[in-house]
């Protein structure tokens, strides 16, 4: 049996007390003991973005991150990035995303919105350059990523429906 | 398989030294961008506590004082590219940093792990040779805090192996602050532009004054069980008009004194070529500065 450990964090804008085996990744801790599937597990070493979630206003691989790291902390996933009706940024992605026809499969999408979200956060009016190099680390198969940039783009100069 | 019997979050640097000092073995956690997979690949053996010091705040940031800038083991990559101080002074080390894995990982990745991970192929370790910087290494024998500053060029003894005892923390790195007319570069090859090891690296740091190069250091990434200073090269350029003849002999003793293995990133052969021809085109980009 491996050690478990009580921590206590805010996922999604709500305390929330968990109890975690001590080496067990934030990714496994949100799909596995607290059940919200919206983060997805693609590679699970940090190659892909799907596992994309914020935490403290930063984003980062889940998969990467041990659960007990999330103790006392705000994390933020993408059900609480589409919940949260008073980002009218959040929205705007959403509708962008669907606008611009950036979902296809619909794997990478959730880790894409987060980091499209940290990205938009970070630098409101990034150009697509900027946007190209900020999802690096998100992999999709589907798009060719050009509807993705020019979605994330849209909500940056605001022209986004 | 040790199982890992204590999970521990110190507040403080000092109650992080007094849990290394205690018998029994601790794994240190910081940004966990290497550990989890090794943990998860099964290359990790955990030791009996995992000590978490993310949170320990002095760790964290820049600062410069008396012609040094330190920089605390726990600072982020993305931190470092962030940082006006090392923006100005440190350009291979923002080069470095730009190119290292993505956006998430910058985000969390540290400086400290980065180094004491080891890794031949450690993005921010030549950029260190090449600025001279040394790390400070604290313990924290008998209730003492016990601190001693080694230079990067001496802290890696092979892959994963560096000469911190296990009853040491990495604080951080200080740098000599670079003088004004510094010229810094940092190269690294890989396949793609993001997430990629590097298959070799250089860094190059100095200063060019009336066409001569003075204070020359160069450091190789991913061609030895260490990043290592490539003194050779050096040596070819130091005191030396950077001519197109002094080039040629620098990036040929570069060349000649670097000793890759063969790798499923490149073979021993092409990162010799590498070496040869990066070194080359960084010295034209100098003598054109
Ligand atoms: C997908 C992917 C891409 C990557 N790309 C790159 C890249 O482009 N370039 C690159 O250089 N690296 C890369 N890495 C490796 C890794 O992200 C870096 O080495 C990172 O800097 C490690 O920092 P960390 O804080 O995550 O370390 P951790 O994983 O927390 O620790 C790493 C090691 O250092 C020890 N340690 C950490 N801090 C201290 C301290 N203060 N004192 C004593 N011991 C300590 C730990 O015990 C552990 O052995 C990549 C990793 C992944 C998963
Ligand atoms: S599942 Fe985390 S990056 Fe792929
Ligand atoms: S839409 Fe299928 S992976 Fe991106």
């Amino acid at each position: 049996m491996s050690l478990m450990h009580d921590i206590d964090f805010t996922l999604n804008g709500v305390r929330r007390r968990a109890t975690v085996r001590v080496d067990m990744s934030a990714l496994d801790m949100l799909r596995e003991t607290i059940g919200l599937t919206g983060t997805k597990y693609g590679c699970g070493e940090g190659e892909c973005g799907a596992c994309t979630i914020q935490v403290d206003g930063v984003s980062l691989n889940s998969c990467l991150m041990f659960a007990v790291d999330c103790h006392g902390r705000q994390v933020v996933t993408i059900e609480g990035l589409g919940a949260d009706e008073a980002s009218t940024r959040a929205s705007a992605l959403r509708d962008a995303f669907v606008e611009h026809g950036a979902v296809q499969c619909g794997f990478c999408t959730p880790g894409m919105m987060m980091q499209a979200s940290h990205l938009l956060d970070r630098h409101p009016h990034a150009d697509a350059e900027s946007i190209k190099r900020g999802i690096e680390g998100n992999l999709c198969r589907c798009t060719g990523y050009k509807k993705i940039v020019d979605a994330i783009v849209a909500v940056g100069e605001g022209i986004a429906p | 398989m040790t199982e890992i019997e204590r999970y521990y979050a110190p507040a403080s640097l000092e109650q992080a030294v007094d849990c290394l000092q205690e018998a029994g073995g601790v794994t240190v956690l910081a940004g966990g961008t290497d550990l989890m997979p090794q943990k998860n690949a099964g290359r990790l053996k955990p030791q009996r506590t995992l000590m978490n010091i993310r949170g320990i705040a002095e760790l964290r940031g820049v600062e410069l004082s008396g012609g040094e800038i330190r920089i605390g083991a726990l600072t982020t990559i993305t931190d470092l590219l962030e940082n006006p101080l090392v923006r100005q002074h440190l350009p291979q080390l923002i080069e470095a940093c730009n190119h290292f894995a993505s956006d998430q990982i910058r985000n969390v990745a540290t400086l400290g792990g980065n180094i004491c991970n080891a890794s031949p192929a450690g993005d921010t370790l030549v950029p260190l040779l090449v600025l001279d910087a040394r790390v400070d290494l604290v313990s924290r024998p008998e209730g003492r805090m016990l601190r001693r500053g080694l230079p990067v060029a001496e802290f890696f003894v092979g892959p994963g192996k560096t000469r911190k005892a296990p009853t040491e923390l990495l604080a951080g790195v200080t740098i000599p602050l670079p003088p004004e007319n510094y010229l810094g570069r940092f190269f690294k090859f890989g396949t793609r532009p993001a997430l990629d090891i590097a298959t070799i690296s250089i860094g190059f740091g100095g200063i060019l004054e009336g066409g001569v190069l003075s204070r020359v250091r160069v450091a190789f990434g991913a061609v030895a069980a260490t990043p290592v200073r490539a003194s050779h090269t050096e040596a070819a350029l130091e005191g030396r008009p950077l001519t197109e003849a002094t080039i040629a002999a620098a990036a040929a003793a570069a060349r000649d004194e670097v000793t890759p293995i063969d790798d499923v990133r490149a073979s021993a052969w092409y990162r010799k070529e590498l070496i040869h021809n990066m070194t080359k085109r960084i010295l034209d980009h100098v003598a054109h500065a």
